[in-house]
């Protein structure tokens, strides 16, 4: 029999693939046990980030808690494609309260919980980057100031998919959007606007926050069983790429995801009570041109003459970020 | 046990008394008192187990509550005005959801002009986001009915809103009676959610629902809502028995069996009423108050039984819908619709404005002697003179300012060129 030729980086990165780990590595996505808790037959489209991340990030939570997990929902895709009546995907107890309160809708499950002595039940809001970032961010501020027991997952997929793509704080610069549409002397969202919330997160100096994306498996269920080693107010913002609102395919949402932070416009890192703590190190910066061009969102940056002036300006919020989180390594010897 | 003791801190008690397991509590007046005192009894002690949350917004306060109430807490926060209007949208999502729920509004005006003192302008607001509205007359009242609204609340799976006139009875101090804690743990049962949230047995609660079902979901809500009317008077009448005076229930009639004239009202100013009634019936004329303490649902059937023998109903309201009129006088007009009977609406002691027996005296006066006409909204006490000042200056000068600083200036309150500019 001649020796298989081992194929150590599958991925097509350095990330090792599952079948070249040890059992207790693999991922929770990789094991017969795991809860589908976000379980089959709902109607996110092709390629949905958020259907991705939600799966990732419950099954690792639910892992972590022995099946003990409860969900506040926000009012958005995530909501409307698991529960269309009578229909729901979800396999924990969860709750839909509204678009802009699930930080506060989480808070009173974890009281509730507390006051009735169950504290082994953990407790899980989560919501899209409309939903948490700008409409519920007051109510999030108010879960993270109180250090309430309550893990918020944010999946950002940069607008507000669910009623037609418009812009979020989170959208980000020279992006199309259904009301940033690239008409006009500068084409697409304007520079200078939006928000991070991981780092407004950390400025509440609550235990734990980190950011992750559906490209790096691993590294987002590792996160998420990380925050449920805390008690206290945790957050963890995941990128989830959307095909239907960035314009990108829907076989590359996970690719779209890893040249994200491999350009160094999404900075991957953990921090704890305020600090960064670790950082996902790029090994080579890829240019944001790679990360643009896949997506019609950016089309109107490789026209005929193409905007390199703003295409530069988006590569040196990348190089900031570079800087700023200390992102790329060394060059190896 | 019976004491001298602000209303305020009789509802903290007595909602203490109901031994809720979470409450969560933001800073508005006239309702803070009543959250700062339960504030105190958890962090004594004497209130346990409890979890007392210090939230960001009434917006926060109504969803901590769904999210613990949905978690088979009962649970408890209080509000009033402005802080009634911004968790509105909580309002429908707890209704909605079915959520047992129970809320002190102290009854405060709506802005602007921002304005902290007591009408109904809040309540009214939300009187059809599909919660229990319950209206206390009394600060004995008050207790009692917040004993009653937790029974009622998770009898039927929906929440209630118990509504004490700001000032007027959250602050005064009057002699009230406390129950003791066996006498309300007798009475109102532990909380045994329909519905709650369990690792165990997992449900999705607040599924979307589209055309194919929503109107029957709602059509349940509308449904749920109406057995109040059977069971509110099952509850006030199980209260009586077990604390030995009556409280609550759906209206409550004085002295108008044989009245010719019968004044409806909600609150406080039903004590008032009462009174005028005495004075006048002294004086031979027959004349009665029916005081409406449920007011959604809206007990139909009894306030038709109630006033159908009258000649003519005055509604006495803390209220208005602007381009319409008075909203108890249309209710009552529905519960009147076949009959030949008048009503007059009449609108007062908005934004704090006393409502007195002479002023009472007068409007009756005008109703018996005919310078009011029915369906034709009256307003008591207006100052006419100030509002054809303000109207009269309006049509002089497009810019002439914001009404509120003019007529605070024509009466003196605010200086005559408070920023240096012209007076107008």
């Amino acid at each position: 029999m001649s020796a298989e030729k081992l194929k150590l980086y599958q991925v097509g990165t350095f990330a090792v693939g599952n079948r070249l780990l040890d059992a207790d590595q693999r991922t929770v996505q990789a094991r017969t046990e795991r809860s589908n808790t976000l379980t089959s037959g709902h109607r996110a489209c092709r390629g949905c980030g958020e259907a991705l991340g939600a799966r990732y990030a419950l099954d690792a939570a639910m892992r972590a808690t022995q099946g003990k997990l409860v969900a506040a929902n926000a009012t958005g895709c995530l909501e409307v494609f698991s529960t269309p009546y009578p229909e729901s995907s979800w396999q924990l107890p969860w709750l839909h309260s509204l678009f802009g309160n699930a930080p506060a809708v989480a808070t009173g499950i974890a009281a509730a919980l507390k006051v009735k002595g169950r504290t082994d039940i953990r407790v899980i809001g989560q919501g899209g980057d409309g939903g948490t970032l700008d409409i519920g961010f007051a109510c999030l501020s108010g879960m993270f100031e109180r250090n309430d027991d309550v893990l918020y997952v944010c999946y950002d997929n940069e607008a507000y998919m669910n009623t037609g793509v418009q812009r979020s704080s989170a959208t980000p610069p020279a992006a199309r959007t259904a009301n940033t549409k690239p008409v006009g002397d500068e084409p697409g969202n304007v520079f200078g606007q939006g928000k991070s919330a991981p780092l407004i997160a950390m400025a509440h100096e609550i235990p734990y926050v980190a950011t992750a994306t559906v490209a790096d498996l691993h590294d987002l269920e590792h996160k998420i069983e990380r925050a449920m080693e805390f008690r206290g107010a945790r957050y963890v913002h995941i990128l989830v790429p959307c095909p239907l609102g960035w314009g990108s395919e829907s076989s590359e949402t996970v690719g779209i995801a890893r040249l994200a932070q491999e350009t160094g416009l999404f900075p991957v890192f953990e921090a704890e009570a305020g600090e960064v703590v670790a950082v996902s190190q790029i090994r080579r910066q890829v240019p944001v041109e790679e990360y643009l061009v896949a997506q019609r969102r950016f089309a109107h940056l490789f026209g005929d003459p193409p905007r390199t002036d703003v295409i530069a300006d988006l590569q040196a919020r990348a190089d900031r970020n570079i800087r700023r989180f200390g992102l790329l390594q060394e060059e190896a010897v | 046990m019976r004491s001298q003791i602000e209303g305020s801190i009789a509802v903290a008690k007595a909602v203490a008394l109901c031994r809720p397991e979470v409450i969560s509590a933001y800073p508005i007046s006239p309702q803070t008192h009543i959250v700062e005192a339960l504030s105190d009894l958890v962090r004594t002690g004497e209130l346990a187990p409890c979890e007392y949350l210090m939230v960001e917004s009434e917006f926060g306060a109504m969803s901590a509550a769904i999210g613990a109430s949905a978690t088979g807490a009962r649970s408890y926060t209080a509000t009033a005005s402005q802080g009634l209007l911004y968790m509105a949208e909580a309002l429908y999502n707890a209704s909605g959801l079915g959520l047992p729920i129970v809320m002190t509004v102290a009854n405060r005006a709506i802005g602007a002009p921002i304005n902290i003192w007591n009408d109904h302008s809040d309540a009214m607001s939300q009187r059809d986001c599909g919660w229990i509205q319950l209206y206390a007359e009394s600060n004995q009242e008050a207790v009692d009915l917040h004993i009653q609204a937790f029974r009622l609340a998770e009898e039927l799976s929906l929440p209630v809103m118990v509504c004490m006139d700001g000032f007027v009875l959250t602050h005064a101090i009057e002699a009230v009676e406390l129950p003791t804690q066996e006498q309300v743990d007798t009475f109102l049962p532990p909380f045994h959610p329909r519905q709650v949230l369990d690792p165990d047995d997992p449900v999705t609660i607040g599924a979307m629902v589209g055309p194919e079902a929503f109107a029957e979901v709602k059509y349940l809500m509308h449904a749920k809502q109406m057995q109040a009317l059977d069971l509110l008077p099952e509850i006030s009448g199980a209260f009586s028995q077990a604390f030995g005076r009556s409280s609550g229930g759906l209206v409550r009639a004085y002295r108008s069996a044989d009245a010719e004239t019968v004044v409806v009202a909600l609150g406080s100013v039903l004590g008032t009423i009462e009174e005028v009634v005495d004075e006048l019936r002294a004086d031979g004329v027959r004349i009665g108050a029916l005081g409406v303490r449920c007011f959604r649902p809206y007990p139909l059937e009894e306030i038709r039984a109630a006033l159908q023998g009258a000649k003519r109903v005055v509604v006495l309201e803390k209220a208005f819908a602007v381009g319409l009129g008075g909203i108890v006088g249309q209710n009552v007009r529905l519960a009147l619709s076949d009959l030949p009977i008048p009503v007059y609406d009449a609108v007062a002691g908005l934004g704090g404005r006393p409502i007195t027996r002479r002023s009472l005296h007068t409007l009756v006066a005008d109703v018996l002697e005919e310078r009011l006409e029915p369906n034709r909204l009256a307003f008591l006490d207006l100052n006419w003179e100030l509002v054809e000042r303000e109207l009269q200056r309006v049509s002089a000068d497009r810019r002439s300012g914001p009404h509120a600083e003019n007529m605070l200036r024509d009466i003196g309150t605010v200086a005559a060129s408070a920023h240096g500019g012209p007076t107008r």
